[in-house]
């Protein structure tokens, strides 16, 4: 039915080109409430056509950058541009730009035509392409069927999709997503993560989506900035910021991590040697750091990128070390492997259950060895 | 420590055993005990009761009366029921009603000029308290959270003193030596003092001032349930701030503007005192004329006929609303 959008949007990186002009840009945008900085001194650039996803934490001021852009806050500091063209002074019924709310904000007292109608009409449109359009995006959401009801008479996922539709009509150059899927229950959730992503290719809207949730951000986005306290800690696409995040907190905020101090006792290009004080051990890393010998640094492994085995590994070129499985979760698809492998420090591997589990080789208290490549883990400064 | 040997997570499962079902208990006070239904019966009866003794059996007598004929007698109207005769006692009385009360209604100009006015003051002090009050309320219902009980609060405050003593007190304000005059004259605005005590004015103010806080409690109470994001979206959808108000606060407040409205109208229709104290002889409101037919005149037959045409002047209106009512909740189920 559907062509997979993976090759379309693995071409897309309009952000490598220093010449492409990005769409939105957010200049040194600080903004506060009283003492509290919700936005500190921000500056990004999101280009036409793509998917740009906030992700952070409450409080982290995401929700506070989205609604400077859509007009209903004012930067203390900084500039907001769109095309260019500096938006400050620009009242929100002015900016070409619509929002879709987490509470969806359909007007209770307007059936779906009328909601979906709402700022077609406040446009002055001719009725009858009024009646054309509200009837392209009811196909749009496929809700053709419930163009008569009130909001209060549909489902959560109906009136999700009501606000989607009214968000569209407009045909807005930018689309804001607040939350959107957070009041719908999982199973629907990562459906309509599929529907956003289809919808994007298919109207060519430039989204800015804000989410707590990393698999949603992950999974929409073309790029992701992490936000922690107004600021953005990495700005990435989702393979980048989870396989090469930039600090110990983009690592720790993202998935599980294993992260190992240490210092760096050598170094050679990108061949990096750390040592672990914990471990009395020294780590063998491949990859791009600044660092020079004798820089405190850590290592940071994912847990699925982690080996375990009751013999030592034969290869010689690995990271291998000792210790005592203390505790497994299975999850059904993974099962974690909590390993002790100093009295302080316990480290984690994902195993796939590849098989039905008829019998299970590792368990409890037995003595195994984790391994690693050495090209496996990143080295994190910060 | 979690089980990770699939034995004991899938394979040794059993479905539990369906649960044996309850037989429904029997619940006291059911239809079927004798007890229960009288219980029942006598609980609903009270506010019938109450309806038929307080409001129905004196509305027939005001009824009754509004058909009779004055004469100076006691009581002041005739013929008198002489309910010892029994039906036949009823049928002479009967025999001698007439409508000439409600003629005399329409024929005199006095008592129709008395509708119209009281009808014109109702609705020209409901249109003014919606103006004066919808801002305040909005007001209250858009400052911060912590503010808001002091802010209904101060509105409901006059309530404490005597509603007499504060209509009093707008003499004082607006009698020509008034403090009004006297802080206008000081400041040199004006070089006499302005008429303003016994004029129509007199009584939109005081009408104004005493049923503010019934235009504003009903409202402040829709608006402070409106959804700020509501307003927010119809502006990010392009719609400025004064159509929005229009397009989505005026509507959604509607249920508390409709309540406000009947709250002021009905009472302000059937004023008395305040036209009374503050009009002097420059307004008549049919509730004046209630008054002096009743107590001066002691015409009790027509001050009923006066009764029985206000109650199906107020009974429309409200009949409306309650035609919007259950219109709206026929929609929203």
């Amino acid at each position: 039915m559907k062509k997979p959008l993976g090759p379309v949007r693995r071409a897309f990186s309009p952000w490598d080109n220093p010449s492409e002009q990005p769409f939105i840009e957010f200049c040194n945008v600080t903004k506060r409430f009283g003492r509290v900085v919700a936005v500190d001194d921000l500056s990004l650039k999101i280009y036409e056509r793509e998917f740009h996803a906030l992700l952070g934490g409450s409080g982290c001021g995401k929700t506070t950058l989205i609604r400077m852009l859509a007009g209903f806050e004012v930067p203390s500091e900084g500039q907001i541009y769109l095309q260019g063209q500096d938006l400050s002074g620009v009242p929100p019924y002015k900016r070409p730009m619509n929002m879709m709310f987490q509470s969806y904000a359909l007007f209770p007292h307007m059936s779906v035509t009328k909601n979906i109608a709402f700022g077609l009409e406040m446009d002055g449109l001719p009725s009858r392409e009024i009646k054309d359009r509200v009837y392209d995006m009811l196909a749009l959401v496929r809700l053709e069927g419930f163009a008569k009801r009130r909001p209060h008479q549909l489902t959560d996922g109906q009136r999700q999709r009501v606000a989607l539709a009214r968000s569209l009509a407009k045909r807005p150059k930018v689309l804001l997503l607040d939350e959107p899927l957070a009041a719908l229950e999982k199973k629907l959730r990562e459906e309509t993560q599929l529907e956003l992503i289809n919808l994007q290719e298919q109207l060519k809207i430039t989204f800015l989506i804000v989410t707590h949730d990393q698999e949603e951000a992950m999974t929409v986005a073309d790029r992701i900035s992490l936000m922690h306290m107004g600021k953005i800690m990495q700005n990435a696409t989702p393979g980048e910021i989870y396989e090469q995040p930039n600090s110990r907190f983009v690592a720790e905020f993202l998935g599980d991590i294993n992260v190992l101090d240490g210092q760096i006792s050598k170094k050679q290009d990108d061949e990096v040697q750390l040592y672990s004080s914990v471990l009395g051990d020294h780590l063998d890393v491949h990859y791009p750091t600044p660092a020079e010998v004798g820089d405190h640094a850590a290592l940071a492994i994912r847990p699925e990128k982690m080996r375990i085995s009751l013999d030592k590994p034969e290869q010689t070129d690995i990271n291998a070390i000792r210790g005592e499985v203390w505790d497994i979760a299975y999850m059904g698809d993974v099962s974690i492997y909590h390993v002790k492998v100093a009295e302080t420090e316990t480290l984690r591997a994902i195993v796939a259950n590849t098989t039905r589990l008829v019998q299970r080789p590792i368990t409890w208290e037995d003595q195994v060895w984790l391994s690693w490549d050495s090209d496996a883990g990143v080295i994190l400064l910060a | 420590m979690i089980d990770h040997n699939l034995s004991s997570v899938g394979l040794t499962r059993t479905e539990p055993a369906p649960a044996p079902r309850h037989e429904p208990e029997a619940p006291e006070n059911t239809p079927t005990n004798p007890t229960g239904t009288w219980g029942r019966f006598a609980l609903i009866c009270v506010p019938y009761v109450w309806l038929l003794l307080f409001f129905l059996i004196p509305f027939v007598i005001v009824a009754m009366v509004s058909l009779d004929e004055v004469t100076v007698a006691v009581p002041p109207y005739l013929p008198v029921i002489e309910w010892g005769r029994g039906v036949a006692g009823l049928w002479e009385a009967v025999q001698h009603w007439s409508l000439s009360n409600y003629v005399r209604l329409v024929e005199e100009a006095l008592y129709w000029q008395a509708y119209l006015s009281s009808l014109r003051i109702a609705f020209l002090s409901t249109l003014l308290t919606v103006l004066v009050g919808f801002p305040i309320a909005y007001g209250m219902a858009r400052a911060p959270r912590s503010w808001q009980p002091i802010l209904v609060m101060m509105v409901i405050l006059p309530f404490w003193t005597s509603f007499l003593i504060r209509a009093y007190a707008w003499i004082g304000i607006l009698r020509t030596d008034g403090l009004l005059n006297q802080a206008l004259l000081s400041v040199g605005l004006i070089n006499e003092p302005l008429f303003l005590l016994n004029t129509s004015g007199a009584v939109y103010v005081g009408i104004i001032y005493t049923y503010l806080p019934f235009m504003v409690l009903p409202l402040y109470s829709a608006l402070e349930r409106l959804d700020t994001t509501l307003t927010e979206a119809a502006e990010d959808l392009g719609c400025p701030p004064w159509k929005t108000f229009w397009y989505v606060t005026v509507p959604l407040a509607k249920p508390g503007l409709i309540a406000g409205c009947l709250l002021v109208f009905i009472p302000v229709m059937g004023e008395f005192i305040i036209p009374d104290l503050l009009g002097g002889s420059s307004t008549q409101m049919i509730g004046q004329t209630l008054w002096v037919e009743f107590f001066s005149h002691r015409d009790w037959p027509i001050a009923s006929a006066i009764t029985i045409v206000l109650l199906a002047v107020l009974i429309i209106p409200i009949l409306l609303f309650q035609r919007h009512e259950t219109r709206r909740s026929e929609e929203e189920t």
